[in-house]
């Protein structure tokens, strides 16, 4: 009941209540509130979750010219092999020897392009929205 | 061991043979799992020895043991969020098998076993496999509003489900394409190189002399190799955390 005296004024002060939800840190920045113990000096160790958003989804290689263009190659390249082997596969199935490998070819060739945009996209919706 | 006549042979290291004599041959047990098994074993040895003193001031082993383990967690935690703890096991055993056959392989007399293309794919598939369950675990039916992005036009589905679904599905072949491409490659540079040293040096005097061409720049290369070793093997673990982090927050 002490609890929530201190954190009701934030959504973040509710689940220490449960004492097994939120993550670690929330619960020790709401037991350093209730102490009035102040935070350590953040950014030293970069513990804090926006320090490490930068590298999250725009380079995961580390930023050399090569890697990115290894990547983007084997994006473009292994969304068009598994078109058309689901084409291929589909049309020996079905029986429609050429035409939905061609379908599936263009799609592959669409997915492709989405994986590299995906790649190259600027990180700044994903993070956020959740 | 390469340039017997006049070809290079390049690939022949990528061979599976057996090894530990007999015993090997009857079980099929190739080099490439006695160095898995060697690869899991330092790892294993590395945590438990390192996590032995439980000094409140970390030794050298021990630091090395916390530092490998903090990488991880805060890999996890940092790309899927605080739920990544759950996953830390996972992605660790992961980035170490990987590490380890990255590493490993530029020892001379050893075997990468990540230059092929089935281990590399096999632990692709574990992973989205893995990814898969975990999101219908969550999500349950939700999950497959996955392959349709909120706020696109209805009109568009036929056309953006099989894309996405496509897209999805060609995940774990790029990410075992990437990691295989890229040490048969530098095995296969270095190989080469390596050979132009030996035939050079077989040439006579100015042989000798332009041989240490070849071998500076393998020097170079095997620095570029321990780069791409560990590089690999943190692009394959991030992309394990990204995937999963779609995988626990949909859309």
């Amino acid at each position: 009941m002490s609890e929530e005296r201190d954190g009701g004024d934030r959504p973040r002060g509710v689940p220490p209540a449960a004492s097994s939800g939120g993550s670690f840190e929330d619960r020790l920045s709401a037991a350093r509130r209730k102490q009035g113990v102040a935070p350590p000096r953040q950014g030293e160790d970069g513990t804090f979750p926006t320090a490490g958003q930068s590298p999250s989804q725009g380079g995961p290689s580390g930023g050399n010219a090569l890697g990115v263009g290894l990547r983007v190659g084997v994006e473009l390249v292994s969304a068009l092999v598994v078109a058309v082997a689901i084409g291929w596969f589909l049309d020996s199935w079905l029986g429609t020897r050429p035409f939905l490998l061609i379908l599936f070819f263009l799609l592959g060739g669409a997915a492709g392009v989405a994986n590299v945009w995906r790649l190259v996209s600027p990180p700044t919706k994903s993070p956020g929205r959740d | 061991m390469a340039a017997e006549g006049k070809a290079i042979d390049a690939l022949g290291q990528f061979q599976l043979e057996h090894a530990l004599g007999v015993v090997g041959r009857s079980v099929n047990f190739t080099q490439a799992n006695l160095f898995m098994v060697i690869g899991g074993a330092i790892v294993l040895a590395i945590l438990v020895a390192g996590a032995r003193p439980r000094a409140v001031v970390p030794g050298r082993l021990q630091a090395l043991a916390e530092l490998c383990y903090e990488f991880i967690l805060k890999m996890c935690t940092d790309q899927i969020g605080p739920e990544g703890r759950r996953y830390f096991p996972f992605v660790f055993t992961l980035f170490f098998f990987v590490l380890m056959g990255n590493l490993l392989g530029l020892l001379p007399y050893s075997f990468t076993y990540t230059s092929h293309i089935a281990v590399t794919f096999g632990l692709a598939l574990l992973v989205i496999v893995t990814v898969t369950v975990v999101s219908v675990r969550i999500h349950g039916m939700h999950f497959f509003a996955y392959f349709f992005p909120p706020g696109a036009p209805k009109i568009l589905a036929p056309l953006i489900i099989p894309v996405e679904v496509i897209s999805y599905l060609s995940r774990p072949l790029s990410l075992s394409v990437r990691l295989f491409a890229n040490m048969v490659a530098g095995h296969v540079m270095l190989k080469v190189f390596a050979t132009f040293v030996i035939m050079m040096a077989g040439a006579g005097t100015i042989g000798v002399i332009g041989a240490a061409g070849p071998l500076a720049l393998n020097v170079v290369l095997i620095g570029f190799e321990l780069l791409v070793a560990f590089l690999q093997a943190y692009v394959f673990a991030l992309l394990t955390c990204i995937y999963l982090h779609d995988a626990v927050h949909l859309h």
